[in-house]
């Protein structure tokens, strides 16, 4: 059939810096960059060019530029070139249409519609390069009181397990076979060094990461991939997903293609078949069976693991949290819409779930309601961009994030959204050895090192712009931030005052 | 307590900000003494407050009536008076009643009604185990439901006179002169963005707990969502009322001992905490991860005062001035050590105390009411 696709990106080489070194054609994993022999030149060709820049930061002599191709639909309010195209697509194949990384959609973000206080005057900002300022944070269930013996001054309550982070911000799940070994091995490595955690994702903990396990949370899905009892006692804590926001309600699939023998023996299924995870939990069909998986899984790690659950940023989740929090889980994580994706249909990616922010003010909001916010931990993640959005959300109330996208593009990641295809020419999303290798862990690990510690520094300039020293402070202190921009309706759910009030 | 989960302004915005004089003495024997050198050092400091507020707490004032509940209540309309009265008649027994005495001053211009009423519980609650929380909870009630009623203090031979003032007016509008008490705290105040009311001075008071305060707690909207869940209501529209709360739920409800919440309000920070021994590692380590949102942040000097104590501490990195000094069985603290000097100039002993670390004057063993099993301590913390 002849596809009725146009291309969305034009290829252009400089001919007076272009060399013929075909450096572009062995970096493109989209087949988009050719050697024509017989005219013995480098030519492209621009319907398989997916924007990834991969070329363009390699091209020694700079030659290459992509652009949107000039030629563009007609414009039309409703029929837009990506209605045109998805439509284009189904016609061609009769399938759901795939996608990868969160929402390219134009929804609110409301980080951008929030902004922070600064002290003047009446108490003096804190300046960290003199002071200290403790960003410290320790994520499980805290009792409600302490009992101290008044003589001895001794604790007698005994604490659950705590893990402790030197900043709240986490890497977010990503299995191995969505992303590859040489990509957890520098989150891990990473995550070890800073003093935060990174989190396997639900394909199971590869042997070499073995020795990163007081920097991890090993995952437990509906696939159940790679779970036995020392997987769960390798980590520091275990995550029970339940929902994903870029695709909530739904389940995973990762392609046969994928599953390489490294892939076959960590996840424990056959090489080649496909890893299916299935859209509910089948032992999980209520809040009942949650508890149950909640405190099996507390027993077979001998209460020595906090165990958290994540779910996707539904309408209901503050009354989701609130039973998961009384179903004995000592974190709780919140994935919002924004979140990214290995895989997903793209009509759920696009148009399920709701914000992060929001989702977020609420549950902290019911969970204190309740009398049970000291019970669990939040964790928020999807769409994270930069220290700002992490200060903010702490500020409504998270104790810490997760970022997935920000820590892939420190990476090399250059959100081309097509981590589906299994061809990412970053070596990122891929199990394809020729582009595994691109990314280098120790490389790798320095980046996202680099990014934390510019996050960590920026956080605590806020900080002490704010007159507070220690992070704590500011956890669920919205008093510090104001809305611009907000329906009265958005301001009271976020517990915001409107700027200038 | 009634409807716990109320939360009178969810966006936690009701503080002002305001920096302050502060004044405390304390008889380590149990001795009462005249006001009259604390109003004359806290004059001293007037230029710390800016007449928008001033007050006082005095300790073992009541002697005649030292085992009923002493309220000190203003009025703003004849009509709250009437329904308060009503609901003290219903859930008290009302042993004595008058208007705090008061003398007509140039500098107080049309002061509130001011009473004071001295409650009996026990027909009400026997259990002598809950009288405090009953107490309390009327004393919530009366603020956040009875319109134009405040109660300024409730504890038993102590009690709160403060108003729109400096506090030498203050203090001289409630002839405060004649009275006496072992402990006494004072304050001025500097409120940079409030119309001055007269419950929005200091001290701020649960039950014998009193608080003063100088300085701005920029940790208040966190502190104040997290004593919302224990069913506190902030009714006063400032941040000190958050420390008194503060204090009345780590000690009394959850019975820590003052050093220890100390730490809970200034604790020591991370990288100390990982350099102490292992038992008080643990305990640090702990109290800060259970009561991190409670932790004060922000510059402050505070005392803190209950019968038989008196607390002087700053935040941890003292961004607000504290002094202590030591005569005899007198221990003073001040914002500024030349107020102490005024009325004691030859001290024993005095000095400033480091960020974050609490001193504690205690009343000596041989004159205490209270059984205490801890060691002799005059003055800890140095
Ligand atoms: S490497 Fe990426 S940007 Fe370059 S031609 Fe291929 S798909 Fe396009
Ligand atoms: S992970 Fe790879 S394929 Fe996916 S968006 Fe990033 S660069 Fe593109």
């Amino acid at each position: 059939m002849k596809t009725l696709l146009t291309s969305k990106f034009a290829v252009i080489r400089d001919p007076e810096k272009c060399i013929q070194c075909q450096v572009c054609v062995n970096q493109c994993s989209f087949n988009a960059n050719y050697f024509d022999a017989e005219e013995n030149e480098v030519k492209s060709r621009n319907e398989n060019c997916v924007d990834c820049q991969r070329c363009v930061v390699f091209c020694p002599t700079m030659a290459i530029t992509i652009t949107n191709t000039p030629l563009e639909y007609r414009y039309h309010r409703n029929w837009t070139a990506s209605v045109i195209d998805d439509i284009n697509k189904q016609a061609e194949t009769g399938g759901v249409l795939l996608t990868g990384m969160g929402t390219d959609k134009d929804y609110p973000v409301y980080w951008d519609h929030l902004l922070l206080n600064a002290s003047q005057v009446t108490n003096p900002s804190i300046d960290p390069l003199r002071e200290p300022m403790e960003l410290v944070t320790y994520l499980g269930s805290k009792p409600q009181k302490l009992e101290i013996d008044e003589r001895t001054l001794e604790l007698r309550t005994k604490m659950p397990p705590q893990v402790k982070l030197n900043v709240p911000v986490m890497f977010s799940a990503m299995s191995y076979g969505a992303v590859s070994l040489n990509v957890q091995k520098s989150l891990a490595k990473a995550a070890t060094e800073i003093g935060t955690m990174w989190n396997t994702g639900e394909g199971g903990l590869h042997s070499s990461l073995k020795k990163y396990g007081s920097n991890t949370i090993v995952q437990v899905a509906s696939g159940r991939f790679g779970v036995h009892s020392e997987y769960l006692n390798s980590g520091r804590m275990v995550e029970i997903k339940i929902g994903q926001g870029a695709k909530p309600g739904i389940g995973g699939h990762l392609p046969g293609e994928k599953v390489s023998s490294e892939v076959s023996l960590t996840r424990m299924i056959p090489e080649g078949s496909d890893a299916i995870s299935p859209a509910p939990h089948h032992d999980i069909y209520s809040i009942e069976d949650l508890l149950q998986l909640i405190h099996a899984l507390k027993e077979a790690t001998n209460y020595t693991k906090p165990i958290s659950v994540k779910i996707a940023a539904v309408h209901n989740a503050a009354a989701i949290a609130s039973g998961i929090v009384r179903g004995g889980a000592d974190m709780v994580v919140i994935d919002g819409f924004r979140g990214a994706t290995g895989a997903a249909p793209k009509i759920i990616r696009d148009n399920v779930g709701i914000p992060i922010e929001l989702a977020l003010a609420s549950v902290d909001s019911r969970l204190r309601e309740e009398g049970i916010r000291n019970k669990a931990s939040i964790v928020i993640s999807g769409g994270i961009r930069n220290s700002g959005d992490v200060i903010k959300a702490i500020a409504l109330g998270a104790d810490a994030v997760y970022i997935g996208t920000s820590a892939l593009i420190a990476l090399g990641c250059h959100v081309c959204q097509q981590c589906h295809t299994g061809k990412c020419a970053w070596g990122i999303c891929t199990s394809d050895l020729k582009l595994t290798k691109r990314i280098n862990p120790d490389v790798g690990s320095q980046r996202l090192i680099n990014l934390l510690r510019g996050w960590s520094l920026e956080i605590k300039d806020i900080l002490g712009g704010l007159g507070v020293n220690s992070i704590e402070s500011l956890r669920g202190n919205r008093l510090h931030l104001r809305g611009v921009g907000l329906s009265d309706s958005e301001l009271e759910i976020l517990g915001v005052r409107p700027a200038g009030r | 307590m009634d409807n716990l989960r109320h939360i009178n302004n969810s966006f936690n915005d009701d503080k002002v900000i305001d920096a302050c004089s502060i004044f405390g003495a304390m008889n380590t024997s149990g001795k009462r003494f005249p006001g009259t050198g604390v109003i004359k050092a806290i004059a001293n400091m007037h230029d710390r407050g800016n007449g928008l507020g001033g007050g006082f707490a005095v300790y073992g004032l009541y002697p005649d009536y030292k085992e009923l509940y002493a309220f000190h209540i203003m009025y703003l309309s004849s009509e709250g008076r009437k329904e308060t009265e009503s609901y003290l008649g219903e859930n008290f027994d009302i042993v004595h009643m008058e208007e705090v005495p008061n003398r007509k001053t140039a500098k107080i211009t049309n002061p509130p009604v001011i009473m004071r009423y001295f409650l009996d519980v026990c027909k009400h609650q026997p259990d002598i185990a809950l009288q405090d929380d009953y107490v309390l909870q009327a004393i919530m009630h009366i603020n956040t439901t009875r319109k134009g009623s405040f109660v300024f203090s409730g504890g038993k031979d102590m009690a709160v006179f403060k108003g729109v003032g400096y506090p030498e007016e203050i203090a001289e509008f409630f002839c405060l002169e004649q009275y006496e008490g072992y402990i006494w705290t004072s304050h001025g105040r500097f409120p940079t963005n409030t119309q001055a009311w007269w419950g929005g001075a200091h001290p701020f008071s649960v039950l014998d707990w009193t608080v003063v305060h100088n300085g701005e707690i920029s940790s208040y909207g966190i502190n104040k969502r997290y004593l919302e869940g224990y069913g506190y209501h902030c009714t006063m529209q400032t941040d000190t009322e958050v420390i008194a709360y503060a204090v009345d739920l780590l000690m009394r409800k959850h019975k820590l001992p003052i050093e220890v919440m100390a730490k809970v309000l200034a604790p020591p920070f991370w990288n100390d905490i990982e350099r102490m021994p292992d038992k008080e590692r643990k305990l640090a380590l702990a109290l800060r991860q259970v009561y991190g949102s409670i932790m004060l942040n922000g510059p402050f000097a505070i005392l803190v005062a209950h019968h038989g104590e008196l607390i002087g501490l700053t935040d941890r990195i003292r961004l607000r001035p504290l002094s202590v000094g030591e005569k005899d069985n007198m221990v003073y603290f001040s914002s500024e050590e030349s107020a102490i000097r005024l009325i004691s100039p030859k001290l024993d002993k005095s000095w400033t105390p480091m960020g974050g670390e609490p001193v504690i004057v205690r009343l000596k063993q041989e004159s205490r009411q209270l059984p205490d099993t801890r060691e002799e301590a005059v003055t800890s913390g140095r």
